[in-house]
């Protein structure tokens, strides 16, 4: 039984799709069999961030209707053993995941691998709908800044109500924060909301905070998780989140401004 | 606490500003989500209780809501359509 893990946010743009990439990456490197599923219908983009947008043959609502198998539609990644990429569809029609079709895909999947990571979409329609409806976790990814703090704690109100677990009256869905895109010199300035302010807002567990990156957008261009980039800033975060997922007691790191100054180095950060 | 922060004007950062609207947000979003889910257990029970004792209607056919009209003033509502046969 694999666990299922969506990576949502309510708003568009704050990194759902770097961090479905980071994440199941991170966690084949950890030896589990993983797929990640782009749930984003008609905006397909998973492939892109992974590099295998040329080796898309078969998709998502192929696999649902009954087109395509999973050995067919699956793309497996070359760099890292036991990685595997479901892509969107490219279709117009929103109504292409139906909740029978994207459970049997679920299911059928779930006996294969250890971890599904849904990329959802943005907003709070039926695709994103989809994407939480099965989830057993919720990495939920917020930028620090107000519309998008504010989108977060929608989805958290929908994880609470309308997944599965909920549902069913199962034990509800476990929730993370992903904090990116953080900027902690203007959050010194107090320009910036702080890790803290959004945790206690939001009033849930802390998983990782991903600083603001130039490794990121490199890390798009080449096609390559940025998790790959063991010397970056951002890649070295997403390692550390890995590790929590798995229980593992991680500090934080690129929380405070980088000063190289000769008194941090004589007197520590 | 370092001592910094007894110096620093807490109240009037943006990033301060920010959260405490924040903080409204979230809790106006949290009552709002209880209410409505308080009310559908309700509609589920009530449901359940006239099937037991009276026939077996459809989850479409009820309706409860809570109407807050002015301050001192809640209107609890519930409907039940009857189906056209049971007169
Ligand atoms: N830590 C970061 N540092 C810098 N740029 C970042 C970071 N995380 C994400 N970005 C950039 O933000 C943009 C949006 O990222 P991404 O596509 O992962 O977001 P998304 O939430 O999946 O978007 P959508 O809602 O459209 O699916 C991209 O250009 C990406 O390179
Ligand atoms: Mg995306």
């Amino acid at each position: 039984m694999a666990q299922i893990i969506v990576v949502t946010s309510g708003k568009g743009g704050v990194g759902k799709t770097t961090s479905s990439a980071a994440i199941g990456t991170g966690l084949a490197l950890k030896g589990f069999k993983t797929v990640i599923i782009d749930f984003d219908i008609g905006l397909r983009n998973l492939d892109l961030i992974m590099g295998v947008e040329r080796r898309v043959v078969y998709d998502f609502v192929n696999l649902i209707n009954g087109d395509s198998n999973i050995t067919q539609t699956l793309i497996k990644d070359k760099r890292v053993e036991g990685l595997y990429i479901l892509p969107a569809s490219q279709t117009r029609d929103k109504d292409a995941l139906t909740r029978e079709g994207v459970e049997k895909v679920l299911n059928d999947l779930s006996e294969k691998f250890d971890y599904i990571i849904c990329d959802s979409p943005a907003g709070i329609e039926q695709g994103a709908l989809m994407a939480l409806y099965f989830a057993d976790e919720a990495i939920v990814v917020t930028n620090p800044e107000v519309s998008s703090v504010r989108d977060s704690d929608r989805i958290l109100g929908i994880l609470a109500s309308k997944s599965r677990r909920s549902e069913q009256g199962l034990e509800p869905v476990k929730e993370h924060l992903l904090l990116t895109r953080y900027n902690p010199s203007r959050v010194e300035k107090g320009e910036m909301l702080s890790v803290e302010d959004v945790s206690e807002i939001l009033a849930v567990k802390l998983i990782g905070v991903i600083p603001e990156s130039q490794a990121v957008l490199k890390a798009s261009n080449i096609g390559e998780p940025v998790i790959l980039d063991e010397q970056s800033d951002a890649g070295q975060a997403y390692l550390d989140t890995i590790e929590r997922l798995l229980g593992n007691k991680v500090d934080y790191r690129f929380l405070s401004e980088e000063k190289k100054g000769i008194f941090k180095r004589l007197f520590g950060g | 606490m370092s001592l910094l922060n007894y110096f620093r004007p807490k109240k009037t950062t943006v990033a301060n500003q920010a959260k405490e609207r924040l903080q409204i947000i979230v809790a106006q979003r949290r009552r709002a989500d209880d209410q409505g889910n308080m009310l559908s257990a309700m509609e589920k029970d009530i449901l359940e209780v006239i099937r037991k004792y009276y026939l077996n209607i459809d989850p479409d056919a009820i309706s409860v809501q809570l109407e807050q009209n002015e301050d001192d003033l809640s209107v609890l509502e519930l409907n039940v359509t009857l189906p056209d046969d049971v007169k």
